[in-house]
């Protein structure tokens, strides 16, 4: 079962090389997670913090380049991109943070608990969690978004939550078996330590470093996914904003004013940039690079 | 004797999960609000329309029967007709499919041309010049949404250069006119090869950096026999098992990844197709798409299964 994981292969995040010694993440790092901090912040925020209103049209004042009134320009409709791109972030960052709550609240203990226990509960599970791999979450979470109207927030960080589940716990349950094996497991074993204090206290503490710079890279995905939904039009409806939608909004009027692109998009490129960073440095920080996902 | 044992596994496997997408896709109607007739209908809610919805669906009978009388009918190659354009769900997915299947084509030529060679000469010298540029580029470019290259790509070339036949709605049919087809392609293959191009490289310089430190490849040096004789007939076939595997999840991703592009040039392809069909609540017709795409996933993924086991045919014997 365990050779299915290598063949079916859904993407393997690099795992190799990087030379670089432990014991410095580097400048880059803490800008990253600096940059990172400030969009959760801005996005928790928003309505508290000094911001024109996102949804205000604003008729004499359409079409702006950056300037010290509206720091980043303003729409086709007078409306402040500044405070669109933090409102929009809201919605990139719950549906990030949320989707992936939901995959590793289910994905990760299975994929725990399989691995630890093995047997026909681990042929079972697993073999259930390929046959979805199998085909991209992107037609699954399109086909079911579609069908179940009329959409809202939640039901988007529901579907794409679901839809990420067989990928942590593809992840999580092989972190956890190349863990299984080793000495300190046996050690405790045989010292007659319970289940319960080797999966937390042993296996645990092992597996968090793959976990955590999976699931930096899992929000990466999971806000791409929800870009491409909003560019398609099928998240969250306009006039709220988010990231995806703005870039959407903005194909039609480019040759106009290119700001209204520009920003969103730099917007969701450094976020994505910042989630993948981190979540490479730390993985050869910890370096797991011996955890063959 | 392996192999096949290990393709008739894939096999059986293969066919549970087109099984589970079918009950899935056949479901899916059930999470329309309310009657599904009605939603389906819409403003054509006629008592014969009606009637050849239950005939198509099985609505009247019940829940667990409904699926063999819809699977009957798949099967039977009749995917009913839309009660938006009354065209038959079958020919209008036979009319879109090969646009997806040209655009793939083009985008994977261009991706393994750039990927391929970059990752040889990445990888004779891991952390060089060359090495650190390419794979810094390649990380930033991971960043980069297909749906924000291809806006910033339309900008550029359609907008800003107005090179003719690469903006929206520019697309022609290659039978009409096979010259302004590929003009028109060349902005959509672009866009798909880079999040490819991205993939491959990355994939298969990490795999060749592990491969070059193998004994046969010391051998091989001792022997005098040159640097690329090496890289092409020594190291580049063991270190393609994942990329060749990464290959077949990407193209069966990227069905799904054209749809952004197709969006944005209004390029008649499945994806185009399934989002209008989304709009217009046209909702046999997305049930047929969703189908199409899944078990053509699924059957990528064989096919690239397959292959791998004839480049490494130890992977089959265990």
């Amino acid at each position: 079962m365990t050779n299915l994981a290598n063949d079916f292969g859904v993407a393997e995040p690099e795992l190799l090389d990087r030379p670089e010694k432990r014991g410095r993440l580097g400048i880059l790092f803490w800008v990253c997670v600096a940059w990172l901090g400030i969009n959760i912040f801005g996005a928790i925020f928003a309505n508290v913090l000094p911001l024109p209103n996102p949804l205000a049209n604003n008729y004499s004042a359409i079409n702006f380049g950056p300037s010290l009134h509206h720091l980043l320009g303003t729409d086709e409709l007078g409306r402040d991109i500044f405070s669109r791109i933090v409102y929009g972030s809201r919605i990139s960052v719950s549906v990030g943070f949320g989707a992936m709550l939901i995959g590793f609240g289910v994905g990760a203990p299975l994929g725990m608990l399989a691995a630890y226990r093995r047997g026909l509960f681990d042929q079972i599970v697993t073999t259930l969690m390929y046959v979805f791999l199998a085909f991209p979450a992107i037609i699954a979470v399109i086909a079911v978004l579609s069908f179940w109207t009329p959409r809202s927030l939640l039901k988007i960080i529901l579907v794409i939550g679901i839809a990420s589940i067989p990928l942590v716990y593809r992840v999580i349950r092989a972190a956890t078996l190349s863990m299984g094996s080793r000495d300190f497991v046996i050690a405790a074993k045989v010292q007659g330590a319970t289940d319960r204090r080797i999966i937390f206290r042993e296996l645990l503490p092992n597996i968090a470093p793959v976990g955590i710079s999976f699931l930096l890279i899992g929000i990466a995905t999971v806000v791409t996914l929800e870009g491409a939904l909003a560019f398609l039009g099928l998240s969250i409806n306009p006039p709220q904003p988010s990231w995806g939608n703005m870039i959407n909004e903005s194909r039609t009027l480019l040759s106009q004013n290119i700001w209204i692109a520009i920003f969103p998009a730099l917007a969701l490129c450094l976020f994505l940039l910042s989630l993948n960073y981190i979540g490479d440095r730390l993985r050869s920080y910890f370096d797991v690079s011996e955890v063959k996902l | 004797m392996a192999v096949i044992k290990y393709v008739a596994r894939r096999l059986v496997l293969m066919v549970g999960i087109i099984f589970v997408i079918s009950v899935g896709a056949f479901y899916l109607i059930h999470l329309l609000p309310g009657d599904p007739a009605t939603v389906i209908l819409g403003g054509g809610d006629t008592p014969q329309a009606r009637a050849a919805l239950y005939k198509q669906l099985g609505l009247n009978r019940g829940i667990v029967i409904q699926y063999f009388v819809w699977l009957n009918h798949v099967l039977h190659g009749n995917l009913g007709t839309s009660f938006i354009t009354n065209e038959s769900v079958v020919s209008t997915i036979k009319n879109a499919f090969p646009i997806d299947v040209e655009m793939i084509i083009l985008s994977q030529i261009l991706a393994f041309a750039f990927a391929i060679p970059l990752a040889m000469r990445s990888a004779q010298k891991p952390n060089g010049r060359l090495d650190k540029t390419a794979s810094a580029g390649s990380f930033t470019l991971l960043s980069i949404p297909p749906f924000i290259i291809i806006v910033f790509l339309v900008l550029i070339v359609a907008v800003k250069l107005k090179i003719p036949n690469t903006g929206p709605a520019s697309y022609v049919s290659i039978g009409q006119d096979w010259v302004v087809n590929l003009e028109s392609m060349v902005l959509p293959a672009v866009t798909l090869a880079i999040g490819s191009f991205v993939l491959y490289y990355r994939i298969l310089r990490s795999d060749l950096i592990s491969t070059l430190q193998e004994e046969f490849i010391t051998l091989a040096r001792s022997k005098g026999i040159s640097r690329r004789r090496i890289m092409w007939r020594h190291a580049f076939r063991p270190s393609s098992v994942a990329l060749v595997g990464t290959a077949g999840v990407n193209i069966g991703g990227l069905i799904a990844g054209g749809f952004v592009v197709q969006f944005l040039l209004q390029i008649p392809g499945l994806g185009f197709t399934l989002i209008d069909a989304i709009n217009l609540s046209d909702y046999l017709l997305v049930q047929g798409i969703v189908l199409v795409i899944s078990v053509s996933v699924v059957l990528i993924n064989f096919l690239f299964d397959f292959l791998i086991t004839i480049i490494d045919p130890r992977i089959a014997r265990d």
